[in-house]
């Protein structure tokens, strides 16, 4: 019998088998942020264990409230950031550098094939893009992680889509994980790795692999996985050239993290999307999802492009092409937040921002902010979101908010038209 | 090890989710105690009122799924700041279970037929629950009957509960 990606990791990983199906791995990164990590900070501190296992391993970014809003959050930030200074954790994020974590982190080449990753953040599952095993985890592991360099799993079923066709024009990665997520259920991938394979996913990007990879959690996956390929080894050529004599080269060593083709699985849904027609959540769970057509005529009161989910480059330039030339309705407000300063730049050399500000948007820092309701666009109660994030769960943006989810594309033509509309402006 | 015997609150609902446990906005604590008064405040749930609801109770009992969404261990510290360490349901959230016991704090799946014989026979009485951790055994009672329902959880689920959670066992053996 042949092996998943997740087992080969698993098994190139493994430090021991403490008790039945209990896995405990070693770690290649550490990821940490300043909503969850100043807990584990500070009770290492209290336990007398203020250190860490290889500060080299160890990735840390302000992200979720930046700049900080109150005196809450600059605390937050500032215990990070001592505690970042003295472990000699140079690979720290502060406000200026700092972008959305499982977008900057991905950018500055922190994530390889075959590893396996870790962070006090359910959206962890994304680096899984690269043929990692990434998982999102609570404080208590954070803390072990960063003491210890370890973390235990119970072994991960994997369910695997085999997905088929081509993307209409104006249909993303956005639109095929919400169509995922609405057949799996929320609960559907609970304790499994979901394996995203086929020629869509062999000819996406890897901002669109990260988009499939980022709601695995909504199904309730351990992590989303994509085999690594000359995509793959690409978008991380910079930062492995010293490594491989050519990306040829890379691209065989990166190949042995895939399944086998006799691999058990728990599942396995094999489909064709080529009539896959943009799609947009209603209600407070992630699986609640119509086509946008069924949907038509709703009306909102902001727009929201960015987060975790949909702020990369490939995103705001969607969102821009979508809305050059035009303004938004009188009756919405619109926020774009670029994921990471490096989007952000190139968003303004291409003159994407202008667009975005012509059109009547504000454009924010990167930061995670309003996708979760904590800064920089919360919704008022009663109000309603159009959002390209992941989450519409109840008051999620806001209290007495509600979240319709969607691509940027249709993000952006909501914007235009003020209430939700499948539009030609996007489907050529 | 914490306690693990006390009254029920149960919450007829499937999918609730940890920005409903402890909404995001009150993340920017830095202190478990903090958290103890926004319990279940964003709770979409008819009638459940979490001032009143919560008080004096040590063990929830609810549907599938529970914990799903995001990763915040405030979740499980909010319910443990208001003296709930148990949870008892068709199932969990993978974070939000091993959250619990990396706090030395009990999530237990039991079989859909289970949570329906505790619905239909316990739901709007004053009932109580004991764990008993060597035998394996739930002790459910109301003023006016008992049962015994077995139930079974995994030897590292049942090592972090008697240790107290992840980090001291993970410091003693790694």
């Amino acid at each position: 019998m042949g092996k998943t990606i997740a087992e080969k990791i698993f098994d190139a990983h493994r430090v021991n088998e403490p008790f039945p199906d209990t896995h405990v791995l070693r770690l290649d990164r550490v990821f940490c942020h300043e909503i969850t990590t100043p807990i584990a900070i500070t009770d290492l501190m209290a336990r007398g264990m203020d250190r860490v296992f290889d500060p080299t391993k160890i990735k840390a970014v302000i992200d979720h409230v930046t700049p900080a809003k109150d005196s809450k959050t600059a605390e937050q930030g500032k215990i990070l950031r001592e505690w970042a200074r003295r472990n000699e954790i140079k690979d720290f994020f502060d406000i200026g550098r700092n972008g959305v974590c499982h977008a900057i982190f991905p950018e500055k080449g922190f994530v390889r094939p075959g590893y396996t990753v870790i962070m006090g953040d359910s959206h962890t599952c994304t680096h899984g893009a690269f043929g990692a095993f990434a998982a999102g985890v609570g404080t208590t592991d954070l803390e072990v992680g960063i003491l210890k360099g370890v973390c235990a799993f119970h072994f991960p079923k994997t369910i695997k889509f085999e997905l088929e066709g081509k993307l209409k024009p104006g249909v993303y990665a956005k639109d095929l994980i919400l169509f995922i997520i609405n057949q799996l259920t929320v609960n559907g991938a609970t304790n499994m790795v979901i394996e995203f394979t086929g020629s869509v996913v062999d000819e996406m990007s890897m901002e669109s692999r990260m988009t499939l990879c980022n709601m695995a959690i909504e199904a309730g996956g351990t992590s989303g996985i994509c085999y690594p390929d000359m995509v793959t080894v690409d978008y991380l050529w910079e930062f492995i050239k010293d490594e491989f004599d050519s990306k040829e080269a890379a691209l065989e060593e990166y190949s042995k993290w895939k399944s086998d083709d006799d691999a058990e699985y728990e599942k396995i849904y094999k489909l064709d999307i080529s009539n896959l027609e943009p799609m947009v959540t209603f209600g407070y769970k992630p699986d609640q999802v119509k086509s946008v057509k069924e949907m038509e005529g709703t009306k909102v009161d902001q727009i929201y492009v960015g987060s975790c989910t949909n702020g990369r480059i490939e995103d705001l330039r969607i969102a821009a092409s979508v809305l050059k030339g035009k303004r938004i309705s009188d009756d919405v407000r619109a926020i774009v937040s670029p994921a990471t300063p490096a989007i952000y730049s190139m968003a303004l050399k291409e003159g994407l921002i202008e667009i975005f500000q012509d059109a009547g948007f504000c454009v924010t820092n990167p930061t995670c902010g309003a996708c979760l309701g904590m800064s920089n666009g919360v919704l008022a109660d009663g109000e309603v979101c159009a959002s390209t994030t992941n989450r519409n769960f109840n008051g999620r943006m806001g209290k007495g908010g509600m979240v319709h989810l969607m691509s940027p594309a249709t993000a952006a033509a909501t914007a235009i038209e003020g209430k939700i509309v499948n539009s030609e402006l996007y489907q050529g | 090890m914490k306690n693990f015997k006390g009254k029920v609150l149960f919450l007829d609902r499937s999918d609730i989710n940890t920005d409903e446990i402890i909404p995001a906005k009150y993340l920017t604590e830095i202190t478990k105690e903090a958290l103890k008064p926004y319990l279940l405040e964003d709770l979409s749930l008819p009638g459940f009122d979490n001032t009143d609801d919560i008080k004096g109770k040590t063990v929830v009992i609810t549907r599938e799924n529970f914990g799903c969404g995001s990763s915040r261990e405030h979740a499980p510290w909010a319910l443990e700041v208001n003296g709930i360490n148990v949870v008892l349901a068709e199932n969990f959230a993978r974070i939000f279970r091993q959250n619990m016991y990396n706090c030395g704090m009990f999530a237990i799946d039991l079989p859909k037929e289970k949570i329906d014989f505790l619905f239909d026979n316990y739901s709007g009485e004053d009932t109580t629950i004991e764990i008993d951790l060597e035998k394996d055994l739930i002790l459910v009672s109301s003023p006016n009957k008992s049962d015994v329902i077995e139930f079974k959880v995994g030897e590292f689920d049942k090592t972090l509960v008697k240790e107290g959670g992840w980090i001291g066992y993970a410091d003693k053996n790694y």
